[in-house]
């Protein structure tokens, strides 16, 4: 259980996939100028984040990895390279259901957050979760608590960035570095103070 | 050199398809596109130049096998379409770069990977292979890929010889450790750096072509002239 604990800490705020990963910079640039919509879609992306990983675990494991298919009686096959392919194509069909789900069941939440799921396919956070978690060879339940955290530490760079950007519009920026500039700076900064938990050892 | 570019193939609209991306339309100063790996693998200069080739490969021929068959694409599944064609080539330079260098493929780790949902590649798809001819989508591939690598190598550049005092792992300054005189940025080696270079090249950039400039939300009002407290 704490071994548990202690990757979930680390998925959120040690090795925050925005921050310390500039994971998903496109979109955590691009969308976080009010706190509601960057909330809506922190709130989209740790779902997805959620049920992509341990999705993407099981096919992996199931079978990609070397000799996984041995249930089937085919030994000696390593199917690894097309983890790729099957990733992607894992998080742009569940993407897809989820939205056929929200849309059915809970049409609320689907208005809340309609506009961000589809881009959630192309955001390289999720991606990069699902990578991640092949790379370090995490089991099923290593696999559900690093989607639950790193989908969490997302939404929660995503939102104190706007909540910063929120204050910013009001200050005196020279002309150049107005808008983009001064955001890249803004989320160097908030990346150096992420960079604070990088001692802590669970 | 004047023959090459008189050339047939290099005709203006190639060459402006070509060299617009690096600076007038760059794909992370403007677009603001495939900001992830800029930021990531830009601590040393080898692992910048491979990941700026790769994606140059990938944008390109991408974009010319999409161009092919546009035509022939139902435009509901086209961001699959896209997806396994981009995937696919991802998945060739992934696998290349753990054949042959196999070192820089570790280092990299997942960012090799991550092409496929890297902006640059799939919004030159999108915005500009699924409207025109293949060969002209390739050139803006190769243009595309490039402003993109122009960015990745100024900021290894910065962040190599100010972080570690070497460039391509040759010495340029002595460290002080080593009996030099240079106290290596111990920070340029830390993530937060490539966010301060980006954003102060942004700045340049910006400062040279005022026209990418873009407004504040809000004038500040004048004190100086006692004018702006009246309105």
């Amino acid at each position: 259980m704490e071994a548990y604990i202690s990757l979930f800490v680390k998925a959120v705020f040690i090795e925050n996939l925005a921050l310390s990963f500039f994971l998903g910079m496109c979109t955590f640039i691009a969308v976080s100028k009010k706190i509601s919509t960057a909330m809506g879609l922190g709130v989209a992306v740790m779902v997805v984040q959620a049920i992509t990983v341990p999705a993407n675990n099981v096919v992996y494991h199931a079978l990609l990895k070397e000799d996984a298919l041995s249930w089937l009686g085919i030994t000696g096959v390593d199917l690894s390279f097309l983890a790729l392919l099957s990733c992607i194509g894992m998080i742009a069909a569940l993407v897809q259901i989820l939205e056929m789900i929200l849309d059915k069941f809970f049409p609320a939440l689907y208005f809340a957050l309609g506009v961000f799921l589809p881009l959630i396919t192309v955001n390289c956070a999720i991606l990069g979760g699902s990578l991640f978690m092949i790379e370090r060879d995490y089991n099923f339940g290593e696999s559900v608590t690093y989607g639950v955290g790193s989908g969490l530490g997302w939404a929660l760079a995503i939102t104190v960035m706007a909540g910063v950007r929120e204050k910013l519009k009001y200050s005196d920026i020279p002309a150049g570095l107005q808008g983009l500039g001064i955001t890249f700076i803004t989320a160097g900064l908030m990346s150096l103070g992420f960079m604070a938990f990088s001692g802590i050892q669970l | 050199m004047s023959a090459i570019l008189n050339d047939s193939i290099l005709n203006d609209e190639t060459k402006k398809v070509l060299t617009a991306p690096l600076v007038n339309d760059n794909p992370i100063t403007l677009q603001v596109l495939g900001i992830c790996s800029a930021l990531a693998v830009t601590s040393q200069m080898s692992t910048s130049l491979i990941m700026a080739l790769a994606l140059t490969l990938v944008t390109a021929f991408s974009s010319a096998a999409i161009s092919a068959i546009r035509n022939h694409i139902p435009s509901s599944i086209r961001i699959i379409v896209q997806m396994t064609i981009i995937a696919s080539l991802v998945i060739v330079v992934d696998q290349l770069l753990k054949a042959f260098a196999y070192d820089v493929s570790k280092q990299l780790s997942v960012f090799v990977g991550l092409i496929i949902t890297n902006c640059i590649v799939m919004g030159r798809a999108e915005g500009y292979a699924m409207k025109n001819p293949p060969l002209e989508s390739f050139m803006d591939g190769i243009g595309n890929g490039l402003g993109y690598s122009l960015i990745l190598v100024i900021v290894a550049f910065f962040r190599e010889t100010l972080g570690s005092g070497k460039l391509l792992g040759i010495e340029v300054f002595k460290l002080t450790k080593d009996g030099g005189w240079y106290d290596p940025n111990g920070l340029m080696l830390l993530p937060p750096s490539a966010f301060f270079i980006i954003g102060l090249i942004i700045w340049g950039v910006r400062q040279w072509k005022p026209a990418q400039a873009e407004k504040s939300e809000y004038k500040i009002m004048s004190i100086a002239h006692g004018e702006g407290g009246h309105h």
